[in-house]
């Protein structure tokens, strides 16, 4: 039973208590406990079950390596799944539920799998889910599904708050332990900008617990002083509760900062990403310690011999009354020492070291400890709760020698530097045989843009072992940071003591000589049940690749990313494979190094602010007027404009009638306007058209088309010349950025040297379009200027004065009638709007929405980019030969429109559609011709590219492409639905009101 | 004529900083080559103000001059005085290969200032605001989460920024956003 003691616990604040419930169960921590020593001191040693047999899984480690403390955290709209007990702080009113059991922890269906794991071998699931193969959608996947995924999913509409900082310094130093202090030091003391990120709430990291002195103080104190010094620079940033997520190119690192975590509710935002630009990182990350693989390493109650001091020194939290120690170093000493002083009982310390241990061993066996050279743990006996252990020989197969009752075990493997940081960017590693551990390689870092390496590793993370070489490290690693950013380091490394310690002896299974029963429950991945004999087995069936290893057991594929299995794994399958471990090598360590929140990843991207919305000057008129909008790049625009119980087909039939018999308003504020200017802008836009509009004259409108390099049509507009050397030239809504960046490519990287300029003044300008029959009328209400058909033709444009508002005016017509586009400065857009609704009532006015506009400009069988082109389709195609210049040199595109395919006569060319039965055809839709491909697909021989119902002529039109259209006039193609039956329409010219265009030129 | 309306009419929060409708101000894009001696002499005449080095800004009597690119200028000056500064620069720069547009009414344009000003800033644009970085008279070009934006400081400590008039809405309530209470960092000092 693990419990609290009566003293002790640096970090608690035993004055306060925090209340807290685990699966519904009241229970009591106090600040300063994580949640994870608070469920020890609650005697909660059981947290979870693991992924695939459902075994009892307890809280093996203390720190951001836990693989078995994962709970649901919070209710309602702020649960979350899968958070590390190991790393939440307490707070009062915390509510947390464990997770992979049904119907409850202690008693657990899913179980079951442990009793047939010797037929859940690695790769079971390639290989049993194969045969037969209907089984797989309808009973496999199904099933997989029900019992995949740890925890549940959290709940929408998360009510915290998130965002993004972004950050500058010379040097950030990831990590604030001892070896982060000193090298944040060094390198603030140099005169450089230092950034210290620490992940926990506590800086110093496990120094304190483990001791020694640096400068003569005890290490606590030499923490608490060096701090106050780097409080106290100006050129230092601190910041505790957040963790180095990432290192990626050019200096960039992502922190993530739990701001609010341990205090919900207050006004502060969660969780807070640094996206920080360095000029050097120093990763300061400290080491992780092993298990060791021995049979039933995974009951609860077996820990890390470190977690277990951690508990102990940090928390005031022993594990149990009678702890078994068993180690292939020197460190584990310490837990039994610090354990036994603290009146806790340990039977025996198993070494598995032939020569046993160094000074901390004599200092164990000094206080009475009985200290066993060369044994090991058998195996683990307990099944929710570790109730004893069998010795045995490391050297041999597992006879048990002896067994000890004991409800702990501590184990400790060794230490690994903690390299993620250092490899997330490319830094690679070297396996250090002594150490038998992987540390930074220093011939080998993340280098930057000029081949300068931009990490560096410090302190324990970069390999080093007692308290002195992790400070004289951590100061090297200060001095070559500030040094690579300019700055000149100064002074010399504080003196640590230091404590001689005995090699480590590897150790990668435990007796060494393990039987195939022993080794099917030496765990390596506690969190998704992959085992030593798995791991073996993957070897024998060829999986050489320590990445196609790892993803055939899912080896390190947990929420843990292996941080405690994958050395332990990796030496397991060299061995297997008959190679040493650098051979074999690592798994590739990815950001981010534990899971951050995707909140503090979207920050302030979440509901209004989740993307921009571009609105126009009269967007606040359409919204008060019940337009229903629609997304048009990220503009939004009124669809249409319902009244009353009207849908939207009625009411967009509605605008269209009223604008072909009288007057409509259509907001075009959205088209893009390009002023471009210069001695060579005729020249410019007769390359980037493929007609020629040099010719245009001062107060002229034409109408255009852009296409690509590759000659397909990708915009079009009316371009206006506004006087010598200026035009003005529209694009569609969607295409404005990007005509205006097209514009600058070919000025900048091609034609440098011609005299153009280009501005996007988009939005410098409302526009509205007036059209309908009495649209000269209501103009002429508001205007004293002359726009009569002989002063403004069609195609022409003038400056006028419009309700008192400086405007030009475009005689252009999209619908097909007698029709205006005003243009006005922005700033005024809404007056106009208004103005012209006032004016225009007496006429009956009705503002139009986009479907109104399209079907009318279907009518008229005007072509619409992104319907009828969808980036393969060239102007030719479309019947728009006449807008293609025959007497240009050249133009971007011409080349790409004379290739063969191009040029070819059954490429499909544009016509009207018109169904016998008068409906509509529906959109996309492929007309069928005789007989089928080599996939069994019916032949096509065209599609519909725009169809709607047309108010105006009281039946479906339709615009489509299809092979040698325009020479099939009166034939009838079958069009399939998708749900049955057949449409048939008859191939017809694509103008279908208003051919002459008499209306338009009035 | 009508009363032009800005398109944040006017809105107005205070949180850890002061985010204001900045109200109409003429704008004016000038394309030409900086470094000639007519461009110079122009914007002399029009605003007063000398040519800016990179991302720099010269301030003056209210008016003032931007460097948005190389070959690039914006000419800030009294929203009703707009057609008459550009008057100048064509007189100025007849015969000369350049462009000057009106912008006025393309743009939102919103004093950031207070306390938590630079803070706020850094939340949303990825640019060194720390007070040594960014110093009065700099001008940055850049992005406002996923806007561009441009802004520039001012000797008083007040930021001046501008987005394009469409997004006015989402820069105001990204900025409100950002300002919110509690959500100091507190690193600048």
């Amino acid at each position: 039973m693990s419990t609290r003691l009566a003293t002790g616990g640096r970090l608690l604040d035993r004055s306060r208590r925090c209340d807290f419930t685990f699966n519904g169960r009241r229970m009591q921590g106090h600040p300063g406990d994580t949640l994870a020593s608070a469920l020890l001191a609650n005697g909660q040693m059981m947290v979870g079950r693991s992924f695939k047999y459902h075994r009892p899984r307890g809280i093996v480690a203390s720190g951001a390596e836990e693989p078995n403390a994962l709970v649901g955290l919070g209710e309602g709209a702020r649960f979350e799944p899968n958070q590390r007990a190991t790393t939440t702080e307490l707070f009062d009113g915390l509510t947390c539920v464990s997770q992979n059991h049904w119907p409850s922890l202690d008693f657990d269906i899913g179980a079951v799998n442990t009793a047939v794991a010797r037929f859940l071998p690695a790769g079971f699931y390639y290989k049993m889910f194969i045969h037969p193969r209907p089984f797989w959608k309808h009973v496999y996947e199904p099933f997989i599904r029900q019992s995949a995924g740890l925890g549940r999913a959290s709940n929408p509409g998360d009510p915290d708050r998130y965002e993004h900082f972004h950050f500058f310094c010379d040097v950030a130093v990831i990590g604030g332990g001892v070896a982060g202090l000193q090298a944040a030091l060094t390198a603030a003391e140099a005169g450089a900008k230092v950034l210290l990120m620490e992940q926990t709430a506590h800086w110093g990291g496990r120094a304190p617990v483990d001791g020694g002195d640096i400068d003569g103080q005890p290490v606590a104190d030499w923490i608490a002083a060096t701090l106050a010094r780097l409080q106290a620079m100006p050129n230092v940033t601190l910041r505790n509760r957040c963790m180095g997520a990432g290192v990626y190119d050019h200096g960039y690192a992502l922190g993530y900062e739990r701001v609010a975590d341990h205090t919900p509710g207050t006004d502060a935002p969660r969780h807070r990403l640094w996206r920080i630009r360095a000029g050097q990182i120093v990763t300061a990350t400290g080491a992780i310690e092993r298990p060791l693989s021995f049979a039933g390493n995974d009951i609860p109650g077996v820990m890390l011999a470190g977690a277990v001091r951690d508990y102990a020194v940090d928390y005031g939290v022993s594990i149990g009354d009678r702890t078994v120690v068993v180690t292939n170093n020197d460190d584990a000493y310490r837990t039994a020492i610090t354990l036994k002083k603290l009146g806790l009982d340990i039977p025996v310390i198993l070494d598995a070291r032939q020569s046993g241990g160094g000074a901390l061993a004599d200092e164990a066996r000094g206080m009475g400890i009985r200290v066993e050279s060369g044994k090991g743990i058998a195996k683990v006996k307990g099944g929710r709760r570790v109730t004893g252990v069998a010795i045995c020989a490391q050297a041999g197969e597992g006879a048990a020698l002896e067994e000890i009752a004991c409800d702990a075990v501590a184990m400790s493997g060794g230490w690994s530097p903690v390299v993620h940081l250092w490899s997330h960017c490319g830094g690679k590693l070297i396996w250090d045989e002594a150490r038998a551990h992987f540390r930074p390689d220093p011939a080998n870092p993340p280098r930057g843009a000029q081949g300068e390496a931009f990490v560096v590793p410090a302190g324990a993370a970069n390999g080093a072992g007692d308290l002195a070489s992790v400070v004289a490290d951590a100061h090297a690693a200060g001095q070559a940071a500030a040094r690579a950013t300019g700055h000149k380091p100064r002074g010399k490394a504080p003196e640590a003591g230091t404590s001689p310690e005995a090699a480590m002896e590897p150790v990668w299974l435990m007796p060494q000589g393990a039987g195939v029963k022993l080794r099917m429950k030496a765990w390596l991945d506690y969190q998704n049940d992959v085992k030593v004999s798995d791991v073996q087995l993957a070897a024998r069936e060829g999986y050489e690749s320590v990445e196609h290893a790892k993803r055939y057991t899912t080896l390190g594929m947990a929420t843990d990313q292996g941080k405690l299995s994958n050395i332990n794994g990796l030496a397991i399958l060299s061995d297997a494979l008959n190679q040493p471990i650098p051979q074999t090598g690592t798994t590739t360590f990815r950001p981010p190094y534990t899971p951050i929140s995707f909140s503090a990843i979207a920050g302030a991207a979440r509901g209004p602010l989740f993307q921009p919305v571009r609105k126009t000057p009269m967007h606040s008129w359409h919204e008060a007027n019940g337009a229903d909008f629609e997304p048009v790049g990220q503009w939004r625009r009124p669809y249409c404009y319902p009244r009353g119980e009207e849908g939207r087909v009625e009411a967009v039939a509605r605008e269209i009638r009223q604008t072909r018999q009288s007057l409509g308003l259509l907001d075009a504020s959205t088209l893009g306007k390009i002023i471009v200017k210069g001695p060579d802008a005729g020249r410019f836009l007769d390359m980037l058209y493929t007609n020629m509009m040099s010719t245009l004259r001062p107060g002229k409108c034409r109408y255009g088309l852009m296409c690509n390099e590759n000659g397909f049509l990708m915009d079009d507009g009316v371009v206006a010349r506004l006087d010598e050397d200026t035009f003005l030239c529209h694009t569609t809504t969607g295409g404005a950025e990007a005509i205006h960046g097209h514009m600058e490519d070919w000025l900048q990287c091609e034609w440098w040297d011609w005299k153009v300029y280009t501005a996007n003044v988009t939005e410098q300008y409302a526009q509205v379009g007036v059209a309908g029959p009495n649209s000269r009328k209501v103009l002429q209400k508001l205007t004293g200027d002359d726009i009569s058909a002989e002063a403004l033709p069609f195609m022409g444009w003038s400056e006028i004065t419009v309700a008192g508002i400086a405007a030009r005016v475009f005689r252009i017509s999209f619908a097909g009638e007698l029709s205006f586009e005003l243009s006005v400065p922005a700033s005024h857009g809404r007056a106009l709007w208004e103005a012209l609704l006032e004016a225009g009532e007496e006429f009956g006015v009705m503002p139009y929405g986009t479907e109104a506009m399209h079907v009318m400009r279907a009518e008229k069988g005007f072509i619409m980019i992104g319907d009828e082109t969808d980036g393969t389709v060239i102007p030719q195609d479309l019947g728009l030969d006449w807008a293609i210049s025959k007497k240009k040199a050249d133009y971007i595109g011409k080349r790409a429109q004379e290739r063969s395919h191009m040029a070819d006569p059954s490429r499909w060319k544009l016509v009207g559609l018109e169904t016998l039965d008068g409906s509509t055809l529906p959109d996309g839709a492929y007309a069928t011709a005789a007989g089928h491909n080599a996939n069994g697909q019916r032949h096509v021989q065209g599609r519909v590219t725009s169809t709607y119902h047309s108010p105006t002529l009281g039946r479906g039109i339709a615009m489509g492409l299809v092979l040698h259209g325009p020479d099939r006039m009166g034939e009838v193609l079958d069009f399939p639905k998708l749900d049955g039956g057949i449409v048939k329409a008859r191939i017809v010219d694509p103008v279908f009101y208003d051919k002459d265009g008499e209306k338009q030129n009035v | 004529m009508s009363e032009a309306v800005t398109p944040l009419n006017g809105a107005r929060y205070e949180g850890l900083a002061i985010i204001a409708d900045a109200g109409l101000s003429g704008m004016i894009t000038l394309r030409g080559d900086l470094s000639s001696k007519e461009v110079k002499a122009a914007v002399k005449q029009a605003v007063g103000l000398g040519i800016p080095a990179q991302r720099q800004a010269l301030t003056g009597q209210a008016t003032a001059v931007l460097w948005m690119s190389p070959d690039e200028l914006l000419l800030i000056c009294a929203y009703d005085g707009v057609a008459e500064t550009i008057a100048a620069l064509e007189e100025a720069l007849k015969g000369q290969h350049f462009l000057a547009h009106n912008v006025s009414d393309a743009r939102a344009y919103l004093h950031v200032s207070g306390a938590g000003a630079r803070e706020t800033l850094a939340k949303l644009c990825p640019v060194d605001l720390a007070p040594h970085a960014f110093t009065p008279g700099m001008v940055r070009r850049t992005r406002l989460a996923q806007i561009p934006a441009a802004f520039w400081l001012e000797d008083r400590g007040v930021f001046h920024l501008i987005c394009f008039r469409s997004v006015a809405d989402y820069a105001f309530t990204l900025l409100k956003t950002a300002a919110l209470p509690g959500g100091e960092v507190g690193v600048y000092r």
